[in-house]
């Protein structure tokens, strides 16, 4: 029971893990609060269902081919949209208002646009769904393989951001906005290349979890919140602490449905959550974020 | 009898000390400053002092109550008022609202016509009566500057904190800010400045406090601690270089 | 308050409109003015905070849900004391605990709060109760609840002009612009943040528990649809979020506009309104007053 319920919330906690790191990417680089975060995820999933339906394009190719059209998608829709309040703002606090009221804006287009293309359904796939032993408890191929893909990615991208000059001039946005502009730093390539890439990690999340789960379109804001939850947790702008935080809740979760009520998953969640706000508001890693 | 009593105060950032130990006190109706090089924690003391930062250690009292730790609103109600390094005004308001914030927040909480009566009178001191229907915003950097004294004195403080509130005045201004801060001790305010301006430090402060690297290095008579080996050394020296 | 007298003469005159209108206007004119007062009330609080609330529907409900629990035992002015006092808790709960911190974590908080109240009772109502939906009988006509919502928008603009003009209300404002300037001049952040917060957050419970009997039938997916939210902040903005008035002036075209739309585009409702809802926030940040008032600055200048 303990080691079957610890290897599936770690599963789900992977999918949590990178979904979540994109987001902190989102706010702790271009500074936007993006509510409709989740509504991409699901995008995504929709996506994978439809490629894999209809064309018979494997998931794991679907996992090569999703994020990069949305990392064009989110690059895009930070210059048309956010872009302009970026400008407004001018630096002030009034970006974090504007962006939490324009992506709350964008949460319902996107939703109407699903649920008018795909229904208010639960959908799903069948892919890999035969059983694997691991450790003694039997588990879905595709949950494991879906773990190892978010891993890898997630860790892929820790190594990429703290090893790659690249990800150093990423890593310095988002410590500190104001100073990484003496350095040279494009601000406003940045900014763009930020969000694209929380919304092509977003996107992967999405892609991985359709592999075993059931999604409908209204799943996105329970992402969206469980996401932002995550980045609390593990201090804003910070991607190991996102992807720590990520498998915690994912544990948390699992063990909640599994010994307490599937229906107080989301209760659960927000206890967490009030515990690290009451607790310790900077993040459970804010320290090392700071560093 | 002194009105602030500051003693073995440190204040750590992770593992940085930007204020170590720091001991002195201020007397009622003093008017001392505090010098010391750039990132010596001059500024950093000021915000333990207003509340806005909690000491890692040590006591601060004012009029004998230990203040250390305290929210900035206790401090301020409790007779402490201060300005901003950089000029903090409230853009959205008008002149005389800005000012009538700490008086009606303050202890004596004046609402109504008696608190734009008392408002008006603090802006009439800055020279910005004249204005006081403007929008805060709309002011220039010095009358801003000159708003957010006004804004301070409306709180009728014992103690004043200025943090560099002279820098960036023209030689004329410097002259017209140094006379209002100096009229502000025949009311029996205290004062504690951060400043820069040696013109200024020498013309009102009879004692001066050094910080240097979050340490204490000199406290005594300004002219006899501006002309201390380590001081010049501290603080005169880097300001030969810049 | 003398200003409100016109205002209040209007109200009355609302109140006298069922007699003519017949079934189908009183609903439109009770729907209306559940909508000023949501959007009035939601100001009240985050126009001058800056603290965007998205959690107005997780208050409706809990409202709606305490009718549904008491209307049948208790009498009505203990039912809506009740929806009051519940609304005004769960409010205190959450200010308290999220209100000492940034804005953001307030955001977040709330964005999650309606789904998470319905989760809870859709638990509560499936595991304890065994039923997922509640009835509401009430005696009550249309006009009954129209008068009642009346009485209760009278009431939530008084206070809104009363805070307006008190210390609470410069407290607000300048913590809107600026917290540490606020804190230093001795303002209580937290106490004036969360008086209003309750405030606001009884005043929108108040309104669901009074609309709830129009629904006869309830259950946690009707009364914590998030579009309730939703529509509360955009008539809120459209009118401007920071002027007394700005709220009921952007409620009454914008409920309107969308019966209209919910009516004849029931597919793309929530596409049309997310689209609306981004447009006001590009378009007039400030709310229709204040660009008005812009407009009428800059003709006066060019003059």
């Amino acid at each position: 029971m303990l080691s079957s319920t610890l290897i599936l919330g770690l599963v789900l906690g992977g999918s949590y893990a990178l979904v979540a790191v994109g987001m902190t990417l989102q706010y702790g680089i271009a500074r936007i609060m993006n509510l409709a975060y989740g509504e991409f995820i699901i995008l995504a999933a929709f996506a994978t269902y439809l490629l894999f339906g209809s064309l018979g394009i494997s998931p794991i190719v679907a996992l090569l081919i999703i994020p990069v059209i949305a990392f064009g998608l989110g690059v895009a829709l930070f210059q048309v949209m956010m872009r302009p309040l970026v400008t407004r703002a001018g630096g002030s606090g009034r970006l974090e208002v504007d962006s939490i009221l324009a992506t709350f804006g964008l949460l319902f287009v996107l939703q109407g646009v699903m649920l008018l293309a795909f229904g208010g359904n639960y959908t799903s796939y069948g892919f890999l769904d035969q059983g694997v032993n691991v450790l003694g408890t039997t588990l879905a191929a595709n949950r494991l393989l879906a773990f190892a893909l978010s891993i890898g990615l997630a860790g892929g991208l820790f190594a990429l951001l703290q090893f790659s000059r690249w990800g150093l001039a990423l890593r310095a946005v988002a410590l500190a906005p104001g100073s990484a502009a003496l350095v040279g730093l494009n601000m406003r390539r940045i900014a763009a290349l930020g969000f694209g890439l929380g919304t092509a990690l977003a996107a992967a999340g999405g892609v991985t979890v359709s592999m075993f789960q059931t999604f409908s379109a209204h799943d996105g804001v329970l992402f969206t919140m469980k996401a932002l939850v995550i980045v609390i947790m593990g201090g804003v702008g910070n991607v190991l602490g996102a992807l720590v935080s990520g498998l915690l809740l994912g544990l948390m979760e699992t063990a909640v449905a599994r010994w307490v009520d599937p229906g107080l998953t989301l209760a659960a969640t927000y206890i967490l959550f009030l515990a690290v706000l009451l607790w310790r508001p900077e993040g459970l890693f804010g320290k090392a974020a700071g560093r | 009898m002194s009105i602030l009593d500051i003693s073995g105060v440190t204040k750590r950032f992770g593992g940085l000390a930007a204020v170590s130990d720091l001991s002195f006190s201020v007397k009622h109706g003093e008017i001392v400053a505090l010098l010391g090089p750039n990132g010596s924690g001059k500024t950093t003391m000021i915000n333990m002092i207003s509340g806005a930062l909690v000491p890692s250690n040590g006591q601060i009292r004012f009029q004998g109550d230990d203040i250390a730790g305290r929210a900035p609103d206790r401090i301020a109600r409790a007779g402490i008022a201060r300005t901003f390094q950089l000029v903090r005004i409230l853009p959205s308001l008008s002149l005389i609202e800005n000012v009538v914030v700490p008086a009606a927040f303050g202890r004596r909480r004046l609402w109504g016509d008696e608190a734009l009566r008392h408002a008006a009178s603090c802006l009439d001191r800055v020279g910005l009566k004249a204005r006081c229907d403007l929008r805060a915003a709309d002011l220039t950097y010095i009358d801003q500057k000159r708003l957010e004294l006004a804004r301070a004195l409306s709180a009728e403080p014992q103690l004043l904190l200025l943090d560099e509130w002279l820098a960036g005045l023209n030689p004329a201004e410097l002259q017209e800010g140094i006379a209002l801060i100096r009229s502000l001790t025949h009311d029996g305010i205290s004062i504690l400045m951060v400043e820069h301006i040696m013109e200024a430090v020498r013309a009102l402060c009879p004692r001066t406090v050094v910080m240097a690297a979050g340490r204490k290095i000199a406290d005594g008579p300004t002219a006899d601690v501006l002309s201390q080996p380590e001081v010049i050394a501290a603080y005169l020296g880097e300001a030969a270089h810049a | 308050m003398r200003q409100l007298l016109p205002f209040y003469a209007l109200l009355g005159l609302a109140g006298l409109a069922p007699l003519w209108l017949g079934d189908y206007g009183a609903g439109l004119l009770l729907g209306m003015t559940s909508a000023a007062i949501l959007a009035t009330a939601w100001a009240m609080f985050s126009g001058p905070t800056r603290y965007v609330s998205l959690a107005t529907v997780a208050f409706y409900g809990i409202g709606a849900y305490v009718v549904a629990a008491l209307a049948e035992s208790q009498p009505w002015p203990v039912v809506l004391l009740a929806a009051a006092g519940c609304g005004g808790l769960v409010a205190l709960v959450v200010g308290l605990s999220t209100l000492r911190l940034a804005g953001i974590y307030f955001v977040i908080f709330s964005f999650g709060l309606a789904e998470l109240i319905r989760q809870l009772l859709t638990w509560y109502e499936v595991n304890v109760t065994g039923t997922l939906g509640r009835y509401i009988f009430t005696e009550f006509q249309p006009r009954d609840l129209l008068w009642q919502l009346l009485v209760l928008l009278a009431v939530t603009l008084t206070l809104s002009v009363w805070i307006h003009r008190s210390r609470l209300g410069l407290a607000l404002r300048v913590i809107g612009d600026d917290e540490t300037v606020a804190a230093h001049a001795g303002i209580n952040l937290a106490r004036s943040k969360l008086t209003l917060f309750v405030i606001s957050s009884v005043l929108i419970s108040l309104t669901g528990a009074i609309q709830s009997p129009r629904w006869v039938y309830i259950e946690p997916s009707i009364v914590f649809n998030p579009t309730v939210s939703f529509t509360a902040v955009i008539m809120a903005l459209l009118g401007g979020a920071n002027r007394i008035w700005g709220p009921i002036l952007g409620a009454v075209p914008l409920y309107l506009a969308f019966e209209f739309l919910s009516a004849h585009f029931p597919d793309h409702f929530s596409i049309l309104l997310g689209l609306l809802f981004i447009l006001v926030v590009f378009a007039l940040p400030n709310g229709v007053l204040a660009a008005l008032e812009r407009l009428r600055l800059r003709k006066g200048a060019g003059v």
